[in-house]
């Protein structure tokens, strides 16, 4: 196997099975997905609501267990470690989270959030690991006085900050940026983006960037993504992806970004209805009942993802659009 | 920990108990308990009868300038006998909360963390220690093993915890699924750690007022045990098997100072600690705090 690419994912799947003696549908949140992040690269994770997004993300930083498929990190195999190896693993994949209100302790100091993780791993003596709290307090640039303080004196924007700190201190080389900027006000999105940018760029992080806003996403990602109820319908460089869209699920979502020029006139393509049910999605490609273009065969069978040009993945049967 | 602590802003903690002491009927019931407390705890300094001491030319007497609150039927001292009496049955309400509190949270959240085998396992467990019906578990178990002091402390956590247990699953159940337990769970984090950095602070509120309230209900466990002589066996005094004596009508109907007492104390100290409880839960309480 070559060390090529920093994490491979193959065949990753994961099922969520009713609670005990429930009886309900096993929910397929996500299927046969695969891809590849170079060491340095930012990688862009895009879908609806439900499409799987966070259920990837969970399981790349081994926060939940795939039911299927592997990933593996450095060359290494992370769904059968033990528990010594993925305490250290931990230490390597941090996870930024989209809620800043919810992924603070309101009991804990920033302090106490921001050495939190080197007590777990034991690292360095307590005066180094303040320390290094206060370093990555003023990477993310608070002041040095929110060490003492609590969660609850600070804005959202900057809480935001406190948790890109706090996954700082570990010093990962991996980063689940979990819709990093959803919760937050359009004007201190841009902050944060920028402040991500920025890190990833100066300390060499490999970063999964989750996003359900595709202008966000071409801001930040070298490679884009589309996720679709828990499949990968359309995988590229970010530059081919926004220039020209293969996949009819893709054209739509771009079709949706607002554009700041008034004389630009695009024929917005409206998706109707919701997307289905991962408890029981449609046969074939799952987009079908919602696809524009869709034909008898698209319930067929399920489109593989295919190379069209170079590096540029889609899974649809119609290659005869355009 | 020490560089962070200086010039920290108001935890939630001290949040919490600023609102304790704007809270009138907590405060009064505070103001009740600590004398109590310091008179049970200091009386042989000051008060020149022992809880057994006997004066043969005392004996029935009702209150006086020499036993302020009288004497019982074989001369001793009600005074110094409601005194030892207290500290006894605080000592047994102190003690079992202590133990049935530390099973309680640590069983809860054992359950309500380690996932869900363990969970369904433990909480079976616990449904069972629940459905005993608690007089005749009682009962059983001081008969197996005896009474006394230490018997009776034994008794009254072993009874106690499941309550608590449940509250602490039910908050961690929940707890657990937060966004910052995962980002700890994120770090490597293990079932000790986020025992003792997430879930005992987050569970802090259900477990002083549980505490508080567990004294209460064990100061009238201990009664009720000693009263059925079951508890703390005479001549060792406590509140409960100084109530004994009313069960005769004579001493009911013609020494009312030998039963009265006893009773009064029982009935004052737990409306304080309850008072102090409820103060706590409300002053612990999450709507309150803002976010």
């Amino acid at each position: 196997m070559s060390h090529k690419f920093f994490l491979e994912v193959s065949e990753l799947g994961k099922d969520f099975a009713p609670v005990a003696f429930g009886r309900g549908p096993v929910v397929r949140a996500v299927q046969n997905v695969s891809f590849n992040i170079r060491r340095g690269e930012v990688v862009g994770l895009v879908g609806e609501s439900g499409s799987g997004k966070t259920t990837i993300g969970r399981m790349v930083a081994q926060l939940i267990e795939p039911t299927s498929g592997s990933i593996r990190f450095d060359g290494v195999e992370t769904t059968s470690l033990t528990r010594r190896e993925l305490r250290r693993m931990h230490a390597r994949v941090q996870y930024i989270f989209q809620d800043p209100f919810a992924s603070l302790s309101p009991r804990m100091t920033i302090g106490e959030i921001l050495v939190e993780g080197l007590d777990i791993q034991r690292i360095g003596s307590k005066s180094e690991r303040v320390a290094k709290a206060a370093q990555a307090l003023a990477s993310v640039d608070l002041p040095p006085d929110a060490i003492s303080r609590y969660p609850h004196e600070f804005s959202g924007g900057q809480r935001q900050r406190i948790g890109i700190a706090r996954a700082l201190t570990l010093a990962p080389e991996l980063i689940v940026a979990d819709e990093p900027v959803s919760a937050l006000d359009v004007s201190i999105q841009a902050q944060i983006v920028n402040l991500l940018r920025d890190l990833q760029m100066r300390l060499g992080l490999t970063m999964l960037f989750i996003a359900h806003d595709l202008a966000v996403v071409e801001y930040v990602a070298d490679t884009v993504i589309v996720l679709y109820l828990g499949r990968i319908m359309e995988m590229a460089p970010s530059r081919e992806l926004y220039a020209s869209p293969q996949h009819p699920y893709t054209r739509a979502l771009l079709s949706a970004v607002p554009s700041p020029d008034p004389s630009r006139h695009t024929a917005r393509q409206i998706l109707k209805g919701d997307i289905p049910s991962p408890a029981n999605p449609p046969s074939g490609c799952v987009f079908r009942t919602r696809c524009p273009v869709a034909i008898e065969a698209c319930a067929g069978a399920v489109p593989a993802l295919r190379e069209g040009a170079k590096g540029h993945f889609k899974a649809c049967i119609r290659d005869d659009l355009d | 920990m020490a560089a962070l602590a200086h010039n920290r802003s108001a935890g939630p903690i001290r949040r919490a108990l600023s609102r304790f002491f704007e809270n009138g009927a907590a405060v009064a019931g505070l103001a009740i308990l600590v004398p109590i407390l310091l008179l049970t705890l200091t009386y042989d300094l000051w008060w020149p009868y022992r809880p057994n001491d006997i004066d043969l030319l005392a004996m029935n007497r009702g209150p006086s300038p020499t036993h302020w609150l009288g004497s019982d039927g074989v001369g001793r001292d009600i005074m110094a006998r409601l005194l030892q009496g207290g500290r006894t049955s605080l000592l047994v309400a102190t003690v079992s909360m202590a133990i049935s509190t530390f099973i309680g949270f640590f069983i809860g959240a054992i359950a309500g963390f380690a996932g869900r085998l363990v969970d369904g396992v433990t909480m079976r467990f616990v449904d069972l220690a629940m459905t005993l019906p608690p007089v005749i578990f009682l009962l059983v178990l001081a008969s197996i093993v005896g009474s006394g002091i230490m018997p009776t402390i034994f008794v009254i956590s072993l009874l106690s915890w499941p309550v608590l247990s449940r509250m602490v699953r039910a908050r961690l159940l929940e707890l657990r699924e937060r966004d910052f337990v995962v980002a700890s769970r994120g770090m490597g984090a293990g079932l000790w750690h986020l025992l003792i950095r997430h879930g005992l602070p987050n569970t802090i509120d259900i477990l002083v007022v549980y505490a508080t309230l567990q004294v209460a209900s064990g100061i009238l466990l201990e009664a009720g045990l000693s009263f059925l002589g079951l508890g703390v066996t005479p001549p060792e005094a406590s509140w409960g098997n100084m109530l004994n004596a009313a069960r005769a009508t004579h001493v009911l109907e013609n020494y009312p100072w030998q039963w009265m007492f006893p009773g009064g104390a029982l009935v004052v100290t737990v409306l304080a600690i309850n008072f102090v409880g409820d103060g706590l839960r409300d002053a612990f309480d999450p709507r309150s705090e803002l976010k």
